[in-house]
Protein backbone atom coordinates (compact mmCIF):
# COMPACT_ATOMS: atom_id res chain seq x y z
CA UNK A 1 0.00 0.00 0.00
CA UNK A 2 1.57 3.15 -0.93
CA UNK A 3 1.86 6.13 1.97
CA UNK A 4 -1.32 7.89 0.88
CA UNK A 5 -3.02 5.52 0.48
CA UNK A 6 -1.96 4.00 3.77
CA UNK A 7 -2.78 7.75 4.99
CA UNK A 8 -6.06 8.18 3.74
CA UNK A 9 -7.19 4.97 5.34
CA UNK A 10 -5.80 6.23 8.57
CA UNK A 11 -7.98 9.34 7.84
CA UNK A 12 -10.91 7.66 7.23
CA UNK A 13 -10.46 5.75 10.64
CA UNK A 14 -9.84 8.92 12.54
CA UNK A 15 -11.84 11.23 11.29
CA UNK A 16 -15.30 9.63 9.72
CA UNK A 17 -17.37 9.84 12.78
CA UNK A 18 -16.34 13.51 13.48
CA UNK A 19 -16.93 14.17 9.48
CA UNK A 20 -20.87 13.04 9.65
CA UNK A 21 -21.55 13.82 12.77
CA UNK A 22 -19.97 17.19 12.23
CA UNK A 23 -22.49 17.49 9.59
CA UNK A 24 -25.26 16.04 11.14
CA UNK A 25 -25.49 18.89 13.77
CA UNK A 26 -24.77 21.30 10.77
CA UNK A 27 -27.75 19.86 8.65
CA UNK A 28 -29.66 18.16 11.18
CA UNK A 29 -30.14 15.30 8.34
CA UNK A 30 -28.59 12.38 8.77
CA UNK A 31 -28.76 11.18 5.10
CA UNK A 32 -27.24 14.54 3.45
CA UNK A 33 -24.61 13.71 6.18
CA UNK A 34 -23.70 10.28 5.50
CA UNK A 35 -23.75 10.86 1.99
CA UNK A 36 -21.47 13.48 1.83
CA UNK A 37 -19.40 12.52 3.92
CA UNK A 38 -18.64 9.27 1.55
CA UNK A 39 -18.47 12.07 -1.26
CA UNK A 40 -15.59 13.81 0.15
CA UNK A 41 -13.98 10.34 1.08
CA UNK A 42 -14.05 9.60 -2.48
CA UNK A 43 -12.77 12.77 -3.49
CA UNK A 44 -10.10 12.33 -1.17
CA UNK A 45 -9.03 9.11 -2.84
CA UNK A 46 -9.22 10.83 -6.18
CA UNK A 47 -7.18 13.86 -5.16
CA UNK A 48 -4.81 12.95 -2.86
CA UNK A 49 -2.55 10.88 -4.48
CA UNK A 50 -2.02 13.66 -7.05
CA UNK A 51 -2.29 17.08 -5.00
CA UNK A 52 -0.74 15.26 -1.46
CA UNK A 53 -1.86 14.84 1.79
CA UNK A 54 -3.52 17.88 3.37
CA UNK A 55 -1.48 18.85 6.22
CA UNK A 56 -5.05 18.92 8.45
CA UNK A 57 -6.82 16.16 6.61
CA UNK A 58 -10.03 16.52 9.33
CA UNK A 59 -10.53 20.26 8.34
CA UNK A 60 -10.13 19.56 4.59
CA UNK A 61 -12.79 16.62 4.25
CA UNK A 62 -15.05 18.52 6.47
CA UNK A 63 -14.78 21.85 4.27
CA UNK A 64 -15.28 19.32 1.53
CA UNK A 65 -18.08 17.56 3.02
CA UNK A 66 -19.89 20.75 3.93
CA UNK A 67 -19.74 21.94 0.17
CA UNK A 68 -21.21 18.87 -1.27
CA UNK A 69 -23.73 18.70 1.87
CA UNK A 70 -24.95 22.38 0.23
CA UNK A 71 -24.88 21.34 -3.25
CA UNK A 72 -27.23 18.73 -2.96
CA UNK A 73 -29.51 21.06 -0.24
CA UNK A 74 -29.63 23.48 -3.34
CA UNK A 75 -30.24 20.86 -5.84
CA UNK A 76 -32.81 19.71 -3.57
CA UNK A 77 -34.31 22.96 -2.56
CA UNK A 78 -35.13 24.02 -6.15
CA UNK A 79 -37.96 21.28 -6.84
CA UNK A 80 -38.51 21.17 -2.78
CA UNK A 81 -39.20 23.98 -0.42
CA UNK A 82 -39.35 22.11 2.62
CA UNK A 83 -35.11 22.47 2.21
CA UNK A 84 -35.25 26.04 2.65
CA UNK A 85 -34.87 25.60 6.86
CA UNK A 86 -32.13 23.80 6.34
CA UNK A 87 -30.41 25.72 3.60
CA UNK A 88 -30.42 28.76 5.75
CA UNK A 89 -28.31 27.41 8.60
CA UNK A 90 -25.26 26.31 6.21
CA UNK A 91 -24.13 29.95 6.98
CA UNK A 92 -23.70 29.94 10.24
CA UNK A 93 -19.93 29.82 11.43
CA UNK A 94 -18.86 26.12 11.80
CA UNK A 95 -18.62 24.92 15.52
CA UNK A 96 -15.03 25.23 17.49
CA UNK A 97 -13.30 22.28 17.36
CA UNK A 98 -13.77 21.25 21.05
CA UNK A 99 -17.35 20.65 21.24
CA UNK A 100 -16.66 18.20 17.94
CA UNK A 101 -16.33 15.20 20.03
CA UNK A 102 -19.46 16.07 21.83
CA UNK A 103 -21.02 15.51 18.29
CA UNK A 104 -19.56 12.31 17.56
CA UNK A 105 -21.57 11.05 20.92
CA UNK A 106 -24.21 12.63 19.50
CA UNK A 107 -24.28 10.59 16.83
CA UNK A 108 -23.80 7.65 18.55
CA UNK A 109 -26.90 8.29 20.89
CA UNK A 110 -28.85 8.55 17.46
CA UNK A 111 -27.72 5.25 16.27
CA UNK A 112 -27.95 3.03 19.48
CA UNK A 113 -31.99 5.13 20.20
CA UNK A 114 -34.08 2.39 22.20
CA UNK A 115 -36.79 2.91 19.54
CA UNK A 116 -35.02 1.35 16.91
CA UNK A 117 -35.09 -2.63 16.18
CA UNK A 118 -31.56 -3.98 17.53
CA UNK A 119 -30.11 -5.32 14.52
CA UNK A 120 -30.86 -1.65 13.14
CA UNK A 121 -28.86 0.09 15.91
CA UNK A 122 -25.86 -2.69 15.12
CA UNK A 123 -26.13 -1.62 11.27
CA UNK A 124 -26.82 2.42 11.99
CA UNK A 125 -23.46 2.35 14.30
CA UNK A 126 -21.02 0.39 11.46
CA UNK A 127 -22.31 2.67 9.15
CA UNK A 128 -22.37 6.16 10.37
CA UNK A 129 -19.56 5.63 13.49
CA UNK A 130 -17.49 2.69 12.22
CA UNK A 131 -17.50 4.11 8.50
CA UNK A 132 -17.94 0.57 6.88
CA UNK A 133 -19.76 0.33 3.56
CA UNK A 134 -22.87 -0.91 3.60
CA UNK A 135 -21.60 -4.19 1.74
CA UNK A 136 -18.83 -4.80 4.71
CA UNK A 137 -21.91 -4.68 7.16
CA UNK A 138 -24.02 -7.05 4.74
CA UNK A 139 -21.29 -9.10 4.49
CA UNK A 140 -20.59 -8.88 8.52
CA UNK A 141 -24.21 -9.87 9.30
CA UNK A 142 -24.56 -12.51 6.18
CA UNK A 143 -27.58 -10.79 4.95
CA UNK A 144 -28.85 -9.58 1.36
CA UNK A 145 -26.63 -6.09 0.68
CA UNK A 146 -29.97 -4.54 -0.97
CA UNK A 147 -31.41 -5.89 2.68
CA UNK A 148 -28.89 -4.16 4.52
CA UNK A 149 -29.20 -0.86 2.61
CA UNK A 150 -32.87 -0.96 3.17
CA UNK A 151 -32.81 -1.76 6.68
CA UNK A 152 -30.49 1.77 7.13
CA UNK A 153 -32.44 3.70 5.13
CA UNK A 154 -35.61 2.99 6.72
CA UNK A 155 -33.67 3.81 9.87
CA UNK A 156 -32.55 7.27 8.80
CA UNK A 157 -36.03 7.87 7.59
CA UNK A 158 -37.62 7.20 10.92
CA UNK A 159 -34.88 8.87 12.84
CA UNK A 160 -36.35 11.98 10.73
CA UNK A 161 -39.90 11.48 10.71
CA UNK A 162 -40.49 10.61 14.53
CA UNK A 163 -37.43 13.17 15.15
CA UNK A 164 -35.36 10.62 17.21
CA UNK A 165 -32.93 13.72 18.72
CA UNK A 166 -29.54 14.17 17.76
CA UNK A 167 -28.40 14.89 21.77
CA UNK A 168 -26.67 13.57 25.08
CA UNK A 169 -29.66 12.40 26.71
CA UNK A 170 -29.50 13.82 30.13
CA UNK A 171 -28.01 12.79 33.06
CA UNK A 172 -30.86 10.74 34.54
CA UNK A 173 -31.23 8.80 31.35
CA UNK A 174 -27.36 8.40 30.97
CA UNK A 175 -26.79 5.20 32.51
CA UNK A 176 -29.47 3.37 30.68
CA UNK A 177 -28.86 4.78 27.43
CA UNK A 178 -25.05 3.98 27.79
CA UNK A 179 -25.62 0.42 28.43
CA UNK A 180 -28.01 0.78 25.62
CA UNK A 181 -24.59 1.36 23.19
CA UNK A 182 -22.61 -1.17 24.81
CA UNK A 183 -25.02 -3.93 24.05
CA UNK A 184 -24.81 -3.16 20.16
CA UNK A 185 -20.39 -2.96 20.60
CA UNK A 186 -20.70 -5.70 22.40
CA UNK A 187 -23.55 -7.78 20.34
CA UNK A 188 -20.61 -6.45 16.97
CA UNK A 189 -17.73 -8.00 18.86
CA UNK A 190 -19.43 -11.36 19.92
CA UNK A 191 -20.46 -11.82 16.19
CA UNK A 192 -17.04 -11.69 15.28
CA UNK A 193 -15.67 -13.58 18.57
CA UNK A 194 -18.23 -16.75 17.89
CA UNK A 195 -18.89 -15.84 14.08
CA UNK A 196 -22.15 -17.92 13.25
CA UNK A 197 -22.88 -19.78 10.18
CA UNK A 198 -21.09 -22.60 8.04
CA UNK A 199 -19.66 -20.97 5.40
CA UNK A 200 -17.96 -18.26 8.07
CA UNK A 201 -14.97 -17.90 8.88
CA UNK A 202 -14.80 -18.94 13.15
CA UNK A 203 -13.67 -16.05 14.13
CA UNK A 204 -14.58 -12.24 12.29
CA UNK A 205 -11.24 -10.68 13.01
CA UNK A 206 -12.86 -7.21 11.47
CA UNK A 207 -15.82 -6.99 13.77
CA UNK A 208 -14.10 -7.99 16.86
CA UNK A 209 -11.56 -4.98 15.82
CA UNK A 210 -13.99 -2.65 15.04
CA UNK A 211 -16.39 -3.18 18.32
CA UNK A 212 -12.87 -2.74 20.41
CA UNK A 213 -11.93 0.29 18.53
CA UNK A 214 -15.55 2.06 18.84
CA UNK A 215 -15.80 1.07 22.10
CA UNK A 216 -12.32 2.87 22.90
CA UNK A 217 -14.08 5.77 21.28
CA UNK A 218 -16.38 5.58 23.71
CA UNK A 219 -13.99 5.24 26.53
CA UNK A 220 -12.28 8.64 25.45
CA UNK A 221 -15.80 10.35 25.36
CA UNK A 222 -17.12 8.65 28.61
CA UNK A 223 -13.67 8.27 30.53
CA UNK A 224 -15.05 7.91 34.12
CA UNK A 225 -18.02 5.19 32.67
CA UNK A 226 -16.80 2.07 34.69
CA UNK A 227 -19.18 0.30 32.47
CA UNK A 228 -17.63 1.48 29.53
CA UNK A 229 -13.97 0.86 30.89
CA UNK A 230 -15.32 -2.84 31.92
CA UNK A 231 -16.62 -3.75 28.14
CA UNK A 232 -13.34 -2.64 26.62
CA UNK A 233 -11.25 -4.53 29.21
CA UNK A 234 -13.23 -7.29 28.69
CA UNK A 235 -12.97 -7.22 25.00
CA UNK A 236 -9.41 -7.04 25.30
CA UNK A 237 -8.87 -10.19 27.62
CA UNK A 238 -11.20 -11.85 25.30
CA UNK A 239 -8.73 -10.54 22.31
CA UNK A 240 -5.83 -11.38 23.95
CA UNK A 241 -6.31 -15.15 23.41
CA UNK A 242 -7.54 -14.57 19.40
CA UNK A 243 -5.25 -16.33 17.89
CA UNK A 244 -4.76 -19.36 20.54
CA UNK A 245 -8.40 -19.67 20.32
CA UNK A 246 -8.52 -21.87 16.96
CA UNK A 247 -6.21 -24.81 15.80
CA UNK A 248 -4.58 -24.73 12.69
CA UNK A 249 -7.32 -26.80 11.79
CA UNK A 250 -9.95 -24.73 12.53
CA UNK A 251 -11.42 -26.45 16.06
CA UNK A 252 -12.09 -24.57 19.19
CA UNK A 253 -9.25 -24.97 21.39
CA UNK A 254 -10.53 -24.39 25.35
CA UNK A 255 -9.29 -22.27 27.54
CA UNK A 256 -7.87 -24.89 29.34
CA UNK A 257 -5.63 -26.40 26.55
CA UNK A 258 -4.62 -22.90 24.74
CA UNK A 259 -0.54 -22.16 24.38
CA UNK A 260 -1.06 -19.40 27.02
CA UNK A 261 2.58 -17.96 25.59
CA UNK A 262 0.55 -17.42 22.23
CA UNK A 263 -1.42 -14.84 23.76
CA UNK A 264 -1.30 -11.31 23.25
CA UNK A 265 0.71 -9.96 26.25
CA UNK A 266 -0.01 -6.22 25.40
CA UNK A 267 -3.82 -6.64 25.24
CA UNK A 268 -3.76 -8.67 28.14
CA UNK A 269 -2.07 -6.17 30.02
CA UNK A 270 -3.95 -3.08 29.08
CA UNK A 271 -7.08 -4.78 30.00
CA UNK A 272 -5.62 -5.73 33.50
CA UNK A 273 -4.46 -2.28 33.91
CA UNK A 274 -8.09 -1.21 33.11
CA UNK A 275 -9.69 -3.81 35.65
CA UNK A 276 -6.91 -2.36 38.19
CA UNK A 277 -8.20 1.06 37.47
CA UNK A 278 -12.25 0.62 38.03
CA UNK A 279 -11.52 -1.85 41.38
CA UNK A 280 -8.90 1.28 42.61
CA UNK A 281 -12.42 3.71 42.21
CA UNK A 282 -14.29 1.24 44.92
CA UNK A 283 -17.39 1.65 42.93
CA UNK A 284 -19.65 -1.07 42.84
CA UNK A 285 -19.28 -2.64 39.26
CA UNK A 286 -21.75 -3.28 36.43
CA UNK A 287 -21.97 -6.88 34.31
CA UNK A 288 -19.31 -6.25 32.01
CA UNK A 289 -16.80 -4.95 35.17
CA UNK A 290 -17.61 -8.09 36.71
CA UNK A 291 -16.97 -10.21 33.12
CA UNK A 292 -13.73 -8.38 32.96
CA UNK A 293 -12.02 -9.00 36.43
CA UNK A 294 -13.43 -12.60 35.86
CA UNK A 295 -11.26 -12.90 32.31
CA UNK A 296 -8.75 -11.77 34.46
CA UNK A 297 -8.78 -13.95 37.15
CA UNK A 298 -8.10 -16.36 33.53
CA UNK A 299 -5.49 -14.49 31.66
CA UNK A 300 -3.18 -14.06 35.74
CA UNK A 301 -2.68 -17.98 36.06
CA UNK A 302 0.01 -19.20 34.35
CA UNK A 303 -1.27 -22.54 33.20
CA UNK A 304 -5.15 -23.93 33.72
CA UNK A 305 -4.06 -25.67 37.05
CA UNK A 306 -2.73 -22.75 38.48
CA UNK A 307 -6.25 -20.75 37.68
CA UNK A 308 -7.74 -18.90 41.16
CA UNK A 309 -11.32 -20.88 41.48
CA UNK A 310 -12.14 -19.83 44.06
CA UNK A 311 -12.07 -16.25 42.69
CA UNK A 312 -13.78 -16.92 39.68
CA UNK A 313 -16.56 -18.45 41.58
CA UNK A 314 -16.52 -15.42 44.08
CA UNK A 315 -17.01 -13.08 40.59
CA UNK A 316 -19.64 -14.98 39.25
CA UNK A 317 -21.66 -14.71 42.90
CA UNK A 318 -21.24 -10.74 42.50
CA UNK A 319 -21.77 -11.27 38.23
CA UNK A 320 -25.71 -13.14 39.47
CA UNK A 321 -26.30 -10.58 41.85
CA UNK A 322 -26.65 -7.83 39.03
CA UNK A 323 -26.93 -10.19 36.03
CA UNK A 324 -29.78 -12.92 36.49
CA UNK A 325 -29.75 -14.50 33.39
CA UNK A 326 -29.49 -18.14 33.39
CA UNK A 327 -26.42 -18.25 31.11
CA UNK A 328 -24.69 -16.54 33.96
CA UNK A 329 -25.69 -19.58 35.95
CA UNK A 330 -24.62 -21.89 33.80
CA UNK A 331 -20.97 -20.09 33.66
CA UNK A 332 -21.23 -19.91 37.65
CA UNK A 333 -22.04 -23.79 37.86
CA UNK A 334 -19.12 -24.44 35.02
CA UNK A 335 -16.67 -22.62 37.60
CA UNK A 336 -18.21 -24.06 40.05
CA UNK A 337 -17.17 -27.89 38.75
CA UNK A 338 -13.36 -27.03 39.02
CA UNK A 339 -13.95 -26.03 42.69
CA UNK A 340 -16.71 -28.43 43.72
CA UNK A 341 -16.58 -31.08 41.43
CA UNK A 342 -18.71 -32.20 38.28
CA UNK A 343 -21.47 -33.71 40.33
CA UNK A 344 -22.67 -30.38 42.39
CA UNK A 345 -21.36 -28.38 39.30
CA UNK A 346 -24.56 -30.62 37.47
CA UNK A 347 -27.07 -30.62 39.69
CA UNK A 348 -27.34 -26.96 39.30
CA UNK A 349 -26.89 -27.01 35.69
CA UNK A 350 -30.05 -29.98 35.10
CA UNK A 351 -31.99 -27.30 37.19
CA UNK A 352 -31.23 -24.84 33.76
CA UNK A 353 -33.17 -26.95 31.43
CA UNK A 354 -36.40 -25.20 30.91
CA UNK A 355 -34.47 -22.46 30.16
CA UNK A 356 -31.59 -22.94 28.24
CA UNK A 357 -32.68 -26.83 26.26
CA UNK A 358 -32.77 -24.64 23.54
CA UNK A 359 -28.86 -23.39 23.82
CA UNK A 360 -25.31 -24.78 22.93
CA UNK A 361 -23.34 -24.19 25.42
CA UNK A 362 -26.27 -25.83 27.94
CA UNK A 363 -25.36 -29.29 26.38
CA UNK A 364 -21.85 -28.68 25.99
CA UNK A 365 -21.03 -27.71 29.64
CA UNK A 366 -23.46 -30.83 30.66
CA UNK A 367 -21.74 -32.97 27.90
CA UNK A 368 -18.34 -32.54 29.50
CA UNK A 369 -19.55 -32.56 33.09
CA UNK A 370 -21.16 -35.89 32.08
CA UNK A 371 -17.62 -37.61 30.82
CA UNK A 372 -15.75 -36.30 33.89
CA UNK A 373 -18.27 -39.00 35.70
CA UNK A 374 -17.83 -41.19 33.35
CA UNK A 375 -20.98 -41.47 32.09
CA UNK A 376 -20.66 -41.80 28.92
CA UNK A 377 -24.09 -42.50 26.93
CA UNK A 378 -25.19 -39.59 28.69
CA UNK A 379 -22.61 -37.63 27.20
CA UNK A 380 -22.91 -39.05 23.80
CA UNK A 381 -26.28 -37.49 24.00
CA UNK A 382 -25.48 -33.61 25.36
CA UNK A 383 -22.61 -33.63 23.07
CA UNK A 384 -25.04 -34.82 20.09
CA UNK A 385 -27.67 -32.33 21.29
CA UNK A 386 -24.59 -29.46 21.28
CA UNK A 387 -23.36 -29.86 17.85
CA UNK A 388 -26.78 -29.91 16.52
CA UNK A 389 -27.48 -26.64 18.20
CA UNK A 390 -23.65 -24.40 17.53
CA UNK A 391 -23.08 -22.57 14.41
CA UNK A 392 -19.56 -21.79 15.20
CA UNK A 393 -17.91 -23.84 12.61
CA UNK A 394 -14.63 -24.60 15.30
CA UNK A 395 -17.10 -25.32 18.31
CA UNK A 396 -18.87 -28.02 15.91
CA UNK A 397 -15.46 -29.10 14.93
CA UNK A 398 -14.05 -29.22 19.02
CA UNK A 399 -17.95 -30.69 20.23
CA UNK A 400 -17.32 -33.55 17.26
CA UNK A 401 -14.01 -34.70 18.39
CA UNK A 402 -14.50 -34.93 22.18
CA UNK A 403 -17.90 -36.85 21.43
CA UNK A 404 -15.86 -39.33 19.04
CA UNK A 405 -13.15 -39.31 22.07
CA UNK A 406 -15.29 -40.97 24.62
CA UNK A 407 -15.42 -44.73 25.46
CA UNK A 408 -18.57 -46.58 25.11
CA UNK B 1 -44.00 18.35 16.42
CA UNK B 2 -47.12 16.27 17.31
CA UNK B 3 -47.61 12.39 18.04
CA UNK B 4 -50.64 10.27 17.67
CA UNK B 5 -50.33 7.65 20.68
CA UNK B 6 -52.76 4.91 20.18
CA UNK B 7 -54.43 2.60 22.91
CA UNK B 8 -53.67 -0.84 22.14
CA UNK B 9 -56.37 -3.12 23.63
CA UNK B 10 -58.49 -5.53 22.82
CA UNK B 11 -62.18 -4.55 24.62
CA UNK B 12 -63.32 -1.08 24.69
CA UNK B 13 -64.64 1.12 27.09
CA UNK B 14 -62.94 -1.31 29.97
CA UNK B 15 -60.86 0.65 32.06
CA UNK B 16 -61.71 0.65 35.63
CA UNK B 17 -62.19 3.32 38.21
CA UNK B 18 -58.48 3.69 39.50
CA UNK B 19 -57.40 3.41 35.81
CA UNK B 20 -59.73 6.61 34.81
CA UNK B 21 -58.37 8.56 37.64
CA UNK B 22 -55.32 7.52 36.99
CA UNK B 23 -55.63 9.15 33.15
CA UNK B 24 -57.40 12.47 34.60
CA UNK B 25 -54.21 13.28 36.67
CA UNK B 26 -51.92 12.13 33.91
CA UNK B 27 -53.78 14.50 31.58
CA UNK B 28 -53.91 17.34 34.08
CA UNK B 29 -50.04 16.44 33.97
CA UNK B 30 -49.99 17.12 30.08
CA UNK B 31 -51.71 20.36 30.44
CA UNK B 32 -49.48 21.67 32.84
CA UNK B 33 -46.57 20.41 30.97
CA UNK B 34 -47.74 22.05 27.56
CA UNK B 35 -48.04 18.59 25.95
CA UNK B 36 -51.89 18.66 25.62
CA UNK B 37 -53.02 18.94 21.87
CA UNK B 38 -56.46 16.12 22.38
CA UNK B 39 -57.20 12.95 23.82
CA UNK B 40 -60.06 10.30 23.52
CA UNK B 41 -61.49 7.21 23.80
CA UNK B 42 -63.09 5.19 21.25
CA UNK B 43 -65.93 3.29 21.06
CA UNK B 44 -66.06 -0.48 19.70
CA UNK B 45 -64.21 -0.89 16.29
CA UNK B 46 -68.09 -3.05 15.62
CA UNK B 47 -69.50 0.37 15.85
CA UNK B 48 -66.92 1.56 12.59
CA UNK B 49 -68.70 2.67 9.03
CA UNK B 50 -66.45 2.19 6.15
CA UNK B 51 -67.20 5.13 3.28
CA UNK B 52 -65.36 4.78 -0.35
CA UNK B 53 -66.62 7.59 -1.84
CA UNK B 54 -63.78 7.38 -4.26
CA UNK B 55 -65.81 6.35 -7.32
CA UNK B 56 -68.13 8.76 -10.11
CA UNK B 57 -71.09 6.85 -8.32
CA UNK B 58 -73.12 7.41 -4.76
CA UNK B 59 -70.82 6.62 -1.79
CA UNK B 60 -70.06 3.09 -0.40
CA UNK B 61 -71.06 2.12 3.52
CA UNK B 62 -69.57 -0.73 5.12
CA UNK B 63 -70.56 -1.89 8.00
CA UNK B 64 -67.60 -2.22 10.55
CA UNK B 65 -63.98 -1.36 10.40
CA UNK B 66 -61.73 -1.58 7.74
CA UNK B 67 -59.22 -4.00 9.32
CA UNK B 68 -60.66 -7.07 11.70
CA UNK B 69 -58.09 -7.61 14.21
CA UNK B 70 -57.76 -8.89 17.67
CA UNK B 71 -56.08 -5.82 18.85
CA UNK B 72 -57.57 -2.68 18.38
CA UNK B 73 -57.23 1.53 19.05
CA UNK B 74 -59.54 1.75 22.19
CA UNK B 75 -58.55 5.26 22.64
CA UNK B 76 -55.42 7.83 21.91
CA UNK B 77 -53.93 11.53 22.77
CA UNK B 78 -52.06 13.76 20.18
CA UNK B 79 -49.24 14.96 22.26
CA UNK B 80 -46.78 18.20 21.32
CA UNK B 81 -43.53 17.23 21.96
CA UNK B 82 -39.84 18.77 20.80
CA UNK B 83 -39.09 15.08 20.00
CA UNK B 84 -39.39 11.50 20.45
CA UNK B 85 -37.61 11.19 23.42
CA UNK B 86 -40.12 13.70 25.02
CA UNK B 87 -43.11 11.78 23.69
CA UNK B 88 -41.74 8.13 24.78
CA UNK B 89 -40.93 9.51 28.05
CA UNK B 90 -44.72 10.98 28.19
CA UNK B 91 -46.22 7.66 26.80
CA UNK B 92 -44.46 5.55 29.45
CA UNK B 93 -46.29 7.82 31.63
CA UNK B 94 -49.65 7.26 29.77
CA UNK B 95 -48.86 3.47 29.32
CA UNK B 96 -48.91 3.32 33.37
CA UNK B 97 -51.70 5.73 33.40
CA UNK B 98 -53.99 3.64 31.55
CA UNK B 99 -52.24 0.48 32.16
CA UNK B 100 -52.54 -0.66 28.57
CA UNK B 101 -49.90 -0.88 25.72
CA UNK B 102 -49.29 2.42 23.62
CA UNK B 103 -48.18 3.11 20.02
CA UNK B 104 -46.47 6.12 19.49
CA UNK B 105 -46.40 7.64 15.41
CA UNK B 106 -45.44 10.90 14.45
CA UNK B 107 -47.53 13.20 12.27
CA UNK B 108 -46.01 13.93 9.09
Amino acid sequence: MSDVQEAITRVHHEEWARVVASLTRRFGDLDIAEEAAAEAFATAVERWPADGVPPNPGAWLTTTANRRAIDRIRRESKRDDKQKEAQMSYDEPPEPLGVIDDERLRLIFTCCHPALAMETRVALTLRMIGGLTVPEIARGFLVQETAMGQRITRAKAKIKAAKIPYRVPAAEDLPGRVSGVLAVLFLVFNEGYLATGPDTDPVRQELTAEAIRLTRLIRALLPDDGEVAGLLALMLLIEARRTARVSATGELISLRDQDRGAWDTALVAEGHRLVRERLATRQPPGRYQILAAINAVHTSARDAADTDWSQVVALYDQLVRVDRSPIVALNRAIAVAELDGPEVALATIDRLDDKLSGYHAYHAARADLLRRLGRSQESRAAYDAAIELAENTAEVAYLSRRRDQLVS
Amino acid sequence: MQYLISVIDNRTGSSTADEDAAIDAFNEQLVAGGHWVFAGGLSAPSDATVIDARGDGEPIFTDGPYLESKEHMAGFWVFEAPDLDVALKLAAAASKACNRRLEVRPFL
